[in-house]
This record gives structure tokens, C-alpha cells and sequence, in this order.
């Protein structure tokens, strides 16, 4: 079994978020870099989780930005990832990115695993536009992912519940909550990291569909309205006559 | 040249989310100067021609059964089809599972830029720029699609439901063969609970400030009485206090209702991530320094255990 897991790299979940250069920026000033919990947590620690039941596993990571993205790429090897190529391009389009993965996970891989979403675009699109490019089944949204007898069982969410579906290889899985319990690099994984391949690709010739113009913040709230603990029932009158939200 | 507007049944009836994404998309269509088509996929039900009241002149629907969501490559060929033969010019969704699960596949099929998460009519005075809700609901982008054909996913509760008249919208029956997959659906589950999160209207949820799973009561009780789905924070679901489905925030699910009622939670940034698109916010807790307060538009520093039967009563009296 040959896994590629995506890789992206985004501001931590705390960080303030605010724009520069006439708001067409993000400001990244003071701002802590992670991978994005969605590919961390779920994704690759799942890949983990399988090559830990088959050591026969492979697990590559791929990420497409430029060198300041090699920390995280290095904490992905220290969580477990075997080796790791970077495809240097610093491209937000999400039909550019995809087209990038695609062009390496057509080389073999059964598997290729996303993030459910980045927490910084809220895009939840790099992975059906990779099994689309890839002519390969794509299931979004999973919440679990197993190996049986040479297809995946796969857990997903659907409309006010639940599938399990069955599927063969390759395939391409979006994951989210409930696919993997998160875990911190050891200190022998992060020494290992050190010396695991880390290569560096140019990008394929691609189209992008789409270009980031310029940013906005929501306006500010007018404040909360305190109502007295001893008169709850004002604010059902409120959610009733002022907001009417009820 | 038209606007196709996927919109999704749930329980023969075309959903909230989807009367949304109707109406933007016929209002897409009059900015365009151009027609609006519905495409419904999914077992038939008999009112579909009711959805002229929302603009349409056409409704195609296909008699298809199977899960098109988990299926999507081949819900994708099909809707592709029917771009091309009714040579479409955009495509809308809802940002729903749906949505996701189809959009980014057609995006490439067609080759057509997406954006997913749209949260108004795309700018088309110079270019096609749609607004979208970027960093879980701390701001927004704005994307222009470069491509002659434009796909965008909108966001819940992002667009008013706008009913025209009493038109009535003519019903195609869809000819084209949708074939078969290479994947099988082993097992299908409902949730418990009468009200599936990501389309409830009005949302209450509990945090750790309720001390345990067995005073959940309250929030079932004052979710019931106003049609709420229940919800939880993160700590709560891990702790196995409430199911993992009902967990809203950063990492779990994201939520825009019109209501959200948030008894015993803090407001981590993380929380706040998952529900700062809710339309009005109320935050019930006992600890006045909560960060919660200042992303709420009500709020009652106060204990819920005294509070909340107050409440339920109040709302149950409304009528």
C-alpha cells in the first residue's frame, strides 16, 4: 500500500487574522505556522495508524509552497511520514495545486488522503479535483478508513447520518474528525526526520482558473446586549420582538 | 447560455439550503441576463413545478436513487451532461456534502474555477468576482474566475429566500444515462436526534459549564421547544459526553443558523471559528470574563441551572 498525504501549511488556529499592502496580503507578522490541523490530525496520523497495522506501507507527503514550508514538512517526517517532496510554487489556486499532486500521485500511489479542508482558504476542494484528474473514485468528508481484502471501507458523513462504503484502489479520501487520534512527534521520530528524504520539485506546466483579488474583515459586533439573570424570560421577548430570531 | 442550479431533496422535499441556492441563482441569472435551470436528482416527488414561485422557468429532474454524494463521479458526468447540452454559463450549489463532494470534480471536468463557500452575487462589473468566507468565518476573500464557465458553492444562510410569484416552472424528466459505479455502499446510518446540524435554522448547544452528560435535559428540552438541533463543544465530545457529530467548532462541524444558544461554553477562538457565521448569538454563562460575551449579540451571566428552566418556560408560553 503506497500513501500520499497532502500536506498544507497554515496559520495556527489562535492567530489573528489581518491584511497588509491595501488588504490584497495576508499579514503575517507574529504569525505561528502549522500544518493544517484537517491534514495533521486526521489524515496523515490515519496513514500512520495503517503502516503501524502493515509495515509494509509506504507513506509519502507532498506539499506544494515554497521553502519556509520545509518546518512543517520536517514535523510531518517527525510524526511518521517516510519521505516527503515538495513542489516549490507558492500558488493558491486550488486547480493549479491539484493539478500538481495529480501529477505525482499517478505514479503509483493507492491512496492519496486530504485534509477535510485548510483552515485559511475553507476551499474543501484540492481532493475531488485530484481523483477527478486522476479518473479515480473520490470519497469527501470521511470519518473513518480501513484496509480489508484489498479495498478501503470507508466511513463518511452523510445527510443526517452516516455511509460506510467500499471501494477499490486508487482512491482519493478527504478526512475529518473522528478518523485519527492526534498525537505529538517523539523525540526519536524527530531525529529521524532529520535525515528522511526531502525533495524538491519544480511545478508542471498548469492553468490557474482563479485568483485571490483582495481580502476583507467582517464588520465589527454592535456589542452584546446583558440581560439580568433574574429575568431570563427578556430575552426570549428580545429573540422574539428585536431579533426576530424566533 | 443559462445558470444550473443544483438543489437537493431530503424526505421528498427540496431543502432549505436549496430554496437558497435557488434564489441566487436566479438573481445570478437576471444580473446575467440569462435563464435559470434547476436540476434535481433523487427520487420524484410531484411539486417540483412549485419552484416557478422562486423564479425558474425550468426544473430537469433525474429519477436516480443511488447515493450521488457518495457516488460523485458519477453525479459529476451526469451534471456535466447536462451543462453541455444546456450550455451553461454558471453553476451554483449549495456549499453542502453535496457540494463538496461534486463541485471540485466538475470544476475540472468542465473546466470551470470554483469557488466554494460564497457568501453574496459574485461583482461582475469588471471580471467575475464572488466574495467567499475565508479563515472559518474571520474574513473573506475575494476570488475573480478566470474561466468562461464559473462554478460556485454559497454558504447556508447566506442568501435570502426570494419568492417571486405564483409561477409554476416547467418539469423535464432528464434522458441521460447515469450508468454505474465501482463503489458500494456497505451501510447507511441516521443520526439520533430529530434535527440534522448543518440545516437546523436555530441551534442549542452545551458546554463542560454543564458538569456532566446527565444534565443535558435542558438543552434537549429548550431545542425542542423552539425546533433547535443540539450541538456541543469540543471538550464535551471528547470527554464522551455527547456524540462527535454534535461537535461544533474549528475541528468539527461549522455552523451558520439563523439562532445559536450557547449555554456553559467559554468561546475558545476555536469554538467562535465554528459558529461565528451564526446570524444572532446568545451566550448564557456564569463567568462574566467568558470571551464568549463579546462575539455575542444576548447574553445572560448567570447559571444555567437557574436560568435555562426559565427560558424553556418562557419559550413554551410564546405559542
Amino acid at each position: 500500500m503506497k500513501i500520499l498525504v497532502c500536506i498544507s501549511r497554515t496559520p495556527d488556529t489562535t492567530a489573528k487574522i489581518s491584511f497588509t499592502n491595501q488588504n490584497t496580503t495576508f499579514n503575517a507578522e507574529g504569525v505561528q505556522w502549522i500544518i493544517n490541523p484537517y491534514d495533521e490530525w486526521y489524515a496523515l496520523v490515519r496513514a500512520i495508524e495503517l503502516k503501524e497495522k502493515d509495515s509494509t506501507t509506504i507513506i509519502h507527503l507532498i506539499n506544494v509552497g515554497n521553502n519556509e514550508n520545509e518546518a512543517i514538512i520536517r514535523k510531518a517526517l517527525a510524526l511518521g511520514g517516510d519521505e516527503a517532496i515538495r513542489i516549490n510554487s507558492e500558488s493558491n489556486d486550488p486547480f493549479f495545486i491539484a493539478q500538481q499532486i495529480a501529477a505525482v500521485a499517478k505514479d503509483g500511489y493507492d491512496l492519496v488522503l486530504t485534509g477535510k479542508e485548510t483552515i485559511d482558504h475553507n476551499g474543501s476542494s484540492i481532493g475531488g479535483m485530484i481523483a477527478e484528474l486522476l479518473d479515480a473514485n473520490y470519497i469527501s468528508l470521511a470519518t473513518k478508513l480501513d484496509i480489508e481484502n484489498g479495498n478501503a471501507i470507508v466511513g463518511r458523513e452523510a445527510d443526517g447520518g452516516e455511509e460506510k462504503i467500499s471501494a477499490p484502489f486508487p482512491l482519493v479520501v478527504s478526512c475529518q474528525k473522528g478518523m485519527a487520534e492526534a498525537r505529538i512527534p517523539n523525540m526519536r521520530g524527530i531525529m529521524a526526520a532529520r535525515t528522511k528524504p526531502l525533495k524538491v520539485a519544480e511545478a508542471v506546466q498548469s492553468e490557474s482558473f482563479t485568483a485571490v483579488t483582495g481580502f476583507d474583515l467582517p464588520p465589527a459586533k454592535a456589542g452584546v446586549k446583558l440581560i439580568p439573570a433574574d429575568t431570563p424570560e427578556l430575552l426570549v421577548k428580545l429573540l422574539r420582538e428585536e431579533a426576530k430570531a424566533i | 447560455m443559462s445558470v444550473i442550479i443544483i438543489a437537493e431533496l431530503s424526505e421528498k422535499k427540496i431543502k432549505k439550503q436549496s430554496l437558497e441556492v435557488i434564489s441566487y441563482g436566479v438573481a445570478l441569472a437576471n444580473q446575467l441576463g440569462t435563464d435559470s435551470i434547476a436540476l434535481v436528482m433523487g427520487e420524484t416527488v410531484d411539486n417540483l413545478s412549485s419552484l416557478g414561485k422562486y423564479g425558474l422557468k425550468k426544473v430537469i429532474h433525474q429519477q436516480h436513487t443511488a447515493s450521488m454524494l457518495s457516488d460523485n463521479k458519477l453525479a459529476c458526468r451526469f451534471i456535466a451532461d447536462v451543462c453541455t447540452q444546456e450550455q451553461a454559463k454558471v453553476v451554483v450549489f449549495s456549499n453542502s456534502l453535496l457540494g463538496k463532494a461534486v463541485a471540485p470534480r466538475l470544476s475540472v471536468k468542465l473546466r470551470a474555477g470554483l469557488v466554494t463557500g460564497a457568501v453574496k452575487l459574485p461583482d461582475t462589473s469588471n471580471g467575475f468576482k464572488v466574495r467567499k468566507s475565508v479563515f472559518s468565518g474571520k474574513a473573506f476573500a475575494d476570488v475573480d474566475i478566470l474561466t468562461p464557465i464559473k462554478i460556485i458553492s454559497l454558504n447556508a444562510n447566506a442568501f435570502e429566500i426570494i419568492q417571486q410569484s405564483d409561477a409554476v416552472a416547467e418539469v423535464v424528466e432528464s434522458s441521460i444515462e447515469i450508468g454505474a459505479g465501482t463503489l458500494n455502499i456497505i451501510e447507511t446510518k441516521k443520526n439520533e436526534g430529530n434535527i440534522s446540524l448543518a440545516d437546523a435554522d436555530r441551534v442549542v448547544s452545551g458546554g463542560r459549564g454543564l458538569k456532566g452528560p446527565e444534565n443535558w435535559g435542558m438543552i434537549e428540552e429548550l431545542a425542542q421547544a423552539l425546533g433547535a438541533a443540539t450541538a456541543c463543544s469540543r471538550p464535551v465530545a471528547d470527554s464522551n459526553w455527547r456524540p462527535h457529530h454534535e461537535h461544533v467548532g474549528q475541528t468539527g462541524v461549522a455552523i451558520s443558523p439563523n439562532l445559536y444558544i450557547a449555554v456553559g461554553i467559554s468561546g475558545a477562538i476555536q469554538h467562535l471559528a465554528g459558529v461565528n457565521r451564526s446570524k444572532t448569538i446568545v451566550v448564557i454563562n456564569s463567568d462574566p470574563e467568558a470571551p464568549f460575551f463579546k462575539a455575542a449579540d444576548y447574553g445572560i451571566v448567570g447559571d444555567a441551572f437557574q436560568v435555562m428552566p426559565k427560558i424553556i418556560e418562557a419559550v413554551k408560553n410564546l405559542g
